[in-house]
């Protein structure tokens, strides 16, 4: 079953990446940021992946493209989830929103772009959620130092 | 203070829609909503015209701290995540690294965690359905509730010496086994539990009041759940019957018999009742456990992860070496990444875990439901009442620990 998913999913949706492995009840897909939107798309309206678990991002500081962004989904017909990971490169960290396609993109995509600064391309809305407006940096780029304190309200001595 | 202090967010709509519309901000601190969230309504008369929940008032930096300690010195952080079911924290969190490990937990530890998984359950949507039922003025339920879930607390307390925050996980097993007696107590409360709760039924189930209050209220149709990503008592209460328990079994799940009580309408009404259904599934399958549980040891023998016994540590070099390096240099998990996920009270909560193998992770991401579940809130309050936003905000069951990170 899980298998004949994968190779199915794989000769399908991205025959360009052929990367696609099984990890821990997980199929991985590794894309190019323009395979992302198309993919999802026949992940979503072919496979049925319904639900859009989660979306993050993982920093590399010393690969060229650095940051890679990572999609969880879940089907209603299958257990697997999927993974689908995204290279980008620190100069232009952006990928396509998917809030056209799941309601609940444009929330999470907003945690993203707080804690890495990937932009979104096609969410209007990446006010930060998780931080305050006037906070500068991203916590959890590695380069952003853990004892960093950015106080809204002046300390009182 | 002499400046005006800043605000934190900036409102996504600044001007009324309307001449006769009013915009009111509620929260992040109001006395009627428990959990630091802030709610912008723009409102006509009582009548909600549109919202934009904001939250984050807790975020205490989580994941970023996650990568400057050793994997075992997570578990007490993961407690902090969801602090009213702290246990499913504890057992996700540690099935995600054994996985990266590639390891098996003991028999007896897989029944254990199942139970105290449904333990946990149960303390949760007690909290939940108290509190619900308390903000809409019954305090006699409120009482019930609460007392029963106590004696859970000082239960699991004399299991694991903390009332909220157990840290009782262990990467490979469990702190320690059960107490003498313990299974027996847990008996007792379980009759406690019946008792209460079916007064609870015969107080609210069919009071016209609660039901005015409750149906037709906070409505979320199922494309709507599951476009917005809900998960757990939520999308069940829409009448989707989705458990992870059931679709991907973890853990026993897969030989216990239990049903998944699902909804009609997807309203206030159907989230109360499918908690309450929920929590007497857990106290079968929790009889069930206590029924299954075998005997042998709880923690598996693998010095990657498990701590040597101290009367060894105290003897021989070996162990004592492996406790040290355990403690400072912290377990060797292996390089890989992993998606964890089980269903915690409030819907499924996902650990995303990277490792480069070292002692410390290079990455931990927790989908907390109570977030995503934060991003469908102007769904069930666009529309509604001004006063039935804090009956539908206390029936998503946000967990700021857990939402914030």
């Amino acid at each position: 079953m899980a298998t004949d998913l994968l190779e199915s999913l794989q000769q399908q949706i991205v025959p360009a990446a052929g990367a696609a492995t099984l990890s821990h009840g997980c199929l991985v897909f590794s894309l190019a940021p323009e395979e992302l939107m198309p993919t999802v798309r026949r992940l979503k309206e072919e496979f049925g992946y319904d639900l859009f678990l989660d979306v993050t991002a993982v920093d590399w500081p010393a690969d060229a493209l650095r940051f890679e962004v990572v999609h969880h989904f879940a089907s209603s017909r299958q257990p697997l989830r999927v993974r689908l990971k995204t290279r980008v490169a620190a100069a232009d960290p952006s990928v396509d929103s998917l809030a056209k396609l799941y309601g609940s993109a444009a929330f999470m995509e907003r945690e993203c772009h707080d804690m890495y600064g990937i932009a979104f391309r096609g969410n209007h809305d990446l006010r930060p959620i998780l931080l305050y407006e006037g906070f500068t940096g991203h916590p959890l780029r590695k380069d952003y130092p853990k004892g960093r304190e950015q106080p809204l309200v002046p300390y009182r001595n | 203070m002499d400046t005006p202090l800043p605000n934190p967010v900036r409102s996504i709509f600044g001007t009324p829609l309307r001449e006769d519309s009013v915009i009111v901000n509620i929260g992040p601190s109001h006395p009627a909503t428990h959990g630091t969230v802030q709610i912008i309504a723009e409102l006509d008369g009582e009548r909600v015209l549109r919202t934009d929940v904001h939250c984050g008032y807790l975020h205490r930096g989580f994941e970023k701290e996650c990568e400057d300690h050793t994997w075992h010195n997570l578990i007490p952080y993961v407690d902090r995540l969801n602090y009213v079911s702290a246990l499913v924290n504890d057992f996700a969190y540690c099935d995600g690294v054994e996985q990266l490990m590639g390891i098996e937990i003991t028999p007896r530890c897989r029944y254990l965690r199942t139970l105290l998984s449904e333990y946990s359950r149960l303390v949760d949507h007690l909290t939940c359905v108290a509190a619900g039922l308390m903000e809409m003025g019954a305090m006699t339920a409120f009482l019930y509730l609460v007392m029963v879930r106590d004696f859970m607390y000082e239960h699991l307390a004399a299991l694991t010496g903390a009332r909220v925050t157990y840290t009782y996980g262990r990467i490979g097993g469990l702190a320690r086994d059960l107490p003498e007696g313990w299974l027996a107590r847990l008996e007792e409360i379980l009759v406690q539990y019946e008792d209460f709760v079916a007064r609870v039924h015969a107080l609210v189930d069919r009071n016209r009041i609660f039901i005015d209050r409750l149906r037709g209220v906070g409505v979320i149709s199922t494309a709507d759940a599951l476009s917005f990503g809900c998960t757990g008592p939520i999308l069940r209460s829409t009448g989707l019957a989705r458990d992870l328990r059931k679709d991907a079994p973890y853990l026993a799940y897969a030989e216990l018999d239990f049903d998944v009580p699902v909804g009609i309408a997807g309203d206030n009404y159907d989230r109360y009742f499918v908690r309450m259904r929920e929590m007497d599934e857990s106290v079968y399958m929790m009889r069930q456990l206590a029924q299954m549980l075998p005997e042998g040891p709880i923690n598996v023998d693998d010095r990657r992860c498990t701590f040597p016994d101290k009367e060894r540590v105290y003897r021989e070099i070996e162990s004592l070496i492996n406790h040290f390096k355990l403690v400072m240099d912290g377990p060797a998990v292996p390089a890989g990444e992993v998606y964890c996920a089980h269903e915690a009270p409030n819907g499924e909560l996902g650990f995303y875990m990277v490792s480069t193998g070292g002692g410390m992770p290079w990455k931990v991401h927790v989908r907390s439901p109570s977030f995503v579940h934060m991003g469908a809130a102007s769904r069930m309050l666009d529309g509604g009442q001004l006063a039935d936003i804090v009956p539908t905000f206390g029936s998503i069951n946000m967990i700021g620990g857990e939402c914030d990170r």
